[in-house]
């Protein structure tokens, strides 16, 4: 072994593709099956690409490191299935370029936050969380109730997330920017073309309690509300979910 | 050789056109105002290089002097320094916040969340990154007995790579993120990050390519296997679909599962080769230097480096046990992490047995027992890391503190103590020192970085036991005993525990810098005699 190690010290670029080689295989052999195996991602009913404004929420959630404290994965054990609910199939992150399903629970899982609490209890507690929850660590988010959603760049973040495979069409990238607004409006005017655009369980109404003023808030409680709510857990074929 | 040099010389300016011209396209069409400065930045460092390029070039042919080239090594390690306080610094503001989570402040920018990866990037790639390029370039001119080969691109990469730094660490403050851990960085930082890289594989190879000595020392081996697969990994799990030169913003190309399994791949390898790989490179060459004798077991090392370059890129997926991700892949991960402490401890062993006969030197010189204890706290991280990849233990472990335990030891103890024994040795060589400034103040560093270290780790056990625990206790009706809140309570002593266990390793840090700025700025050392002449370079 050593004469022939010898042998291959002499020469620099053929040690670096070595290298590359022998580290190539254990991604090869793990990842890329992932792309073709087709159970990777089982199939169920309800799932959907985010809306406009659940999408601006998500990149939010994203831009501030939620992920940092908080989960977005129910595991198969027990004792996380009996606290936060049916643990999370493939197919409830197929669209989420990233995924969120983060490594550190200092705040609880996420996964099926959607319509535990109330739009007002978002908003409070993201605000000021200890005025609601004593002995939370959590930092606050005021800022967001007063910072006005940015919608211009919504129309080009859906084309490039279709470009990354999600399949939007082209009347949904073209009303992005309306459609985020529509979802958020008090009147919920326009539920109507929302939920025949996405589907029937986009939730439309006044999230962020401001009537009339689109927020970073409305967006961020918008994508909080739905997490977890589109898959229709009870049509999910029991063989092909079982692990 | 004249004709070579040019011919690079075109090669870098070419490059740094098509930076500046980015940069240009960045501040021109840029929406949000951090982005816009960034591509301020970004055009102005590129426009420097090219300044800097021109008025060489009409000064004549570069000359390239005989001996080794140490001046970029020196800034290598004061950037490296710089970042080191900056992340401890705000790893230990982390650690109070989440004590009192009214340190947060509640701004944007002064977030736990905004705040976490200019800690994590800051002593990963700040630290330990500027810490490997300024060792590695020591190492492979020494080994090699040749200077570099290039002038101009060592300043290229190190301009380059703390330009991608600043450029990181500032973007996060406003929210410019991937959120993908340890890759945060946005895809056209990630661009300037390739093209450093390109040009410090260049660089290392074809220094390694004229190299007076036969064989390529195993300490380049790891340097080697950092740069190539830190390349890999960078390319791969950052391919992302950005929403337009207008903004920051990109969409990961990957989702879902896919996503998550491509990332971990990643985040594992950049503990296995950039956390490992490099900061081994360091300890194969400066540990034996530090105690005068030759590493223990040459097939040893053989063992220990092609089973770590090989069995690393299969362990990703115990960071997804339980989880959505295919059964068989979590199996093979965890599999190929327990096996992975067979080479990990080989080198454990030939670092220890290497200091075997120097052992008086662990007890006067600070500097040797930092690597010391390096070694050791290498040996408890991997087998602590290969415990923890067993499903049954990671279903304790994973999501609690116990997982930040076990980085810091990992972090603290080896890859910080390696590169501060490392540091000791090398600032009195490259900047011609008789010796370190003061010895006390150094083992001064020893004693409080070691205490701290065992603070936060014993602190972040405790925590995480007791949280996994909490989580998972039911009451004699089956139902849960604690709610999550009682659990977040909980931790409290552990992370005041933790934060000053923190201050007390950012304290010793600072005590090192003082040491370090005083042995530079100290007279300098009255050559005896000529240490090992550079071999003039046969004519091409
Ligand atoms: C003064 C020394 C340090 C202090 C006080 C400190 C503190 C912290 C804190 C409070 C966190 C957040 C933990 C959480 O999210 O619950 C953290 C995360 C982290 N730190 Fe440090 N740190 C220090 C040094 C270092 C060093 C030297 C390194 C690496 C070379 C490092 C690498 C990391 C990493 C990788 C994480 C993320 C861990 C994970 O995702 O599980 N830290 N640190
Ligand atoms: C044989 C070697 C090692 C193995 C098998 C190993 C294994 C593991 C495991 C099982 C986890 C927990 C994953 C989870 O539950 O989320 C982990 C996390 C981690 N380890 Fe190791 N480890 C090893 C060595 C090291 C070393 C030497 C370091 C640092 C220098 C290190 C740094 C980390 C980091 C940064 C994380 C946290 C990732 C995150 O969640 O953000 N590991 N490791």
């Amino acid at each position: 072994m050593s004469t022939q190690h010898q042998k291959l010290e002499r020469h620099s670029l053929v040690f670096a593709m070595a290298i590359l080689v022998v580290a190539s295989i254990g991604g090869l052999v793990e990842i890329a099956p992932l792309f073709t195996i087709e159970n990777t991602v089982e199939k169920v009913e309800g799932m959907r690409p985010y809306t406009p404004l659940e999408l601006a929420g998500r990149d939010i959630y994203v831009r501030e490191g939620c992920y940092a404290c908080h989960s977005q994965m129910i595991r198969t054990l027990r004792s996380d299935i009996e606290r936060y609910g049916h643990y999370s199939l493939a197919a409830e992150s197929m669209y989420d370029h990233p995924f969120q399903w983060g490594s550190k629970r200092t705040g609880p899982d996420l996964a099926r936050i959607g319509g535990k609490y109330s739009d007002a209890w978002h908003v409070a507690h993201l605000e000021a969380p200890r005025e609601l929850v004593e002995g939370s660590i959590m930092p606050g988010y005021a800022f967001l109730s007063k910072t006005r959603l940015a919608t211009g760049h919504l129309p080009a973040s859906l084309k490039a997330l279709s470009r990354a495979g999600v399949p939007y069409t082209e009347a949904q990238i073209e009303n992005a920017e309306k459609d985020a607004a529509w979802q958020a409006d008090f009147e919920q005017n326009y539920e109507g073309e929302l939920q025949e655009s996405y589907g029937d369980n986009v939730q439309v109404r006044d999230f962020d309690g401001a009537p009339g003023r689109l927020t970073e808030m409305d967006a961020l409680v918008a994508y909080l509300q739905m997490l977890g709510t589109l898959a229709d857990l009870e049509t999910l074929n029991p063989q092909e979910s079982s692990r | 050789m004249q004709r070579n040099l040019s011919v690079e010389d075109l090669v870098i300016f070419t490059a740094l056109f098509f930076v500046l011209m980015a940069g240009l396209a960045i501040l021109g069409w840029g929406v949000p105002i951090v982005y816009v400065m960034h591509g301020w930045l970004i055009a102005a460092a590129a426009g420097w290089g090219l300044i800097w390029m021109l008025g060489r070039a009409s000064g004549g042919a570069v000359k390239m002097p005989l001996e080794y080239n140490d001046r970029v090594i020196r800034f290598g390690i004061i950037a490296a320094l710089i970042w080191g306080i900056i992340g401890f610094t705000v790893g230990d503001i982390l650690a109070w916040q989440l004590a009192f989570p009214s340190f947060n402040g509640d701004m944007s920018w002064s977030n736990f969340g905004r705040l976490r990866p200019v800690h994590t990037s800051g002593v990963i790639f700040g630290f330990g990154g500027n810490a490997l390029i300024a060792t590695s370039f020591y190492v492979v001119q020494r080994t090699s007995r040749a200077r570099m080969a290039s002038e101009t691109l060592p300043w290229m990469i190190f301009w380059g790579y703390n330009l991608f730094m600043v450029i990181s660490a500032s973007g996060y403050l406003s929210g410019i993120t991937q959120s993908k851990e340890y890759a945060e960085p946005e895809w056209y930082a990630d661009l300037l990050l390739l093209i450093v890289w390109i040009g410090y594989l260049t660089l290392y190879l074809r220094t390694l390519a004229k190299r007076a000595e036969p064989h390529i020392y195993v300490a380049n081996w790891y340097y080697l296997a950092f740069i190539v697969v830190i390349a890999m990994l960078h390319v791969v799990n950052n391919l992302a679909v950005p929403v337009s030169i207008a903004y920051p913003k990109s969409y990961s190309l990957f989702s879902g599962t896919q996503d998550a399994m491509t990332q971990w791949w990643y985040g594992h390898n950049a503990v296995g080769f950039l956390l490992t790989a490099g900061f081994l490179g360091m300890l194969y060459y400066f540990l034996p230097k530090a105690v005068d004798r030759p590493v223990y077991s040459y097939r040893m090392s053989i063992v220990g480096f092609w089973g770590i370059t090989f069995l690393y890129l299969w362990a990703g997926a115990h960071h997804l046990h339980y989880t959505a991700l295919p059964d068989w892949v979590q199996y093979l991960g965890m599999t190929m992490s327990i096996i992975l402490l067979v080479p990990s401890w080989a080198s454990v062993f030939n670092g220890i047995l290497t200091l075997n006969g120097a052992w008086d030197k662990v007890r006067t010189d600070p500097a040797v027992r930092f690597m010391m204890v390096a070694i050791l706290f290498y040996g408890l991280s991997t087998f602590e890391g290969s415990f923890m990849a067993i499903r049954p233990v990671n279903s304790l472990s994973h999501y609690t503190d116990w997982t930040v335990g076990h980085v810091h030891a990992g972090a603290l103890g080896w890859v910080a103590f390696i590169t501060f024994g490392t540091m000791y040795k090398l600032v009195p060589w490259v900047w011609k020192r008789e010796g370190v400034y003061s010895l006390k103040l150094e083992a001064w560093h020893f004693w409080l970085a070691l205490t701290g270290t065992l603070i936060y780790v014993g602190a972040m056990w405790n925590s995480g036991i007791t949280q996994s625990l909490m989580w998972q206790t039911y009451d004699a009706d089956g139902a849960f005993l604690y709610s999550f809140l009682d659990s977040v309570v909980e931790m409290h002593p552990y992370y005041v525990a933790r934060a000053i266990g923190g201050l007390l390793y950012l304290i010793g840090a600072c005590i090192g810098v003082y040491n370090i700025y005083m042995t530079v700025s100290g007279p300098e050392k009255v050559e005896t005699q000529q240490a090992g002449p550079l071999a003039p370079q046969p004519a091409e």
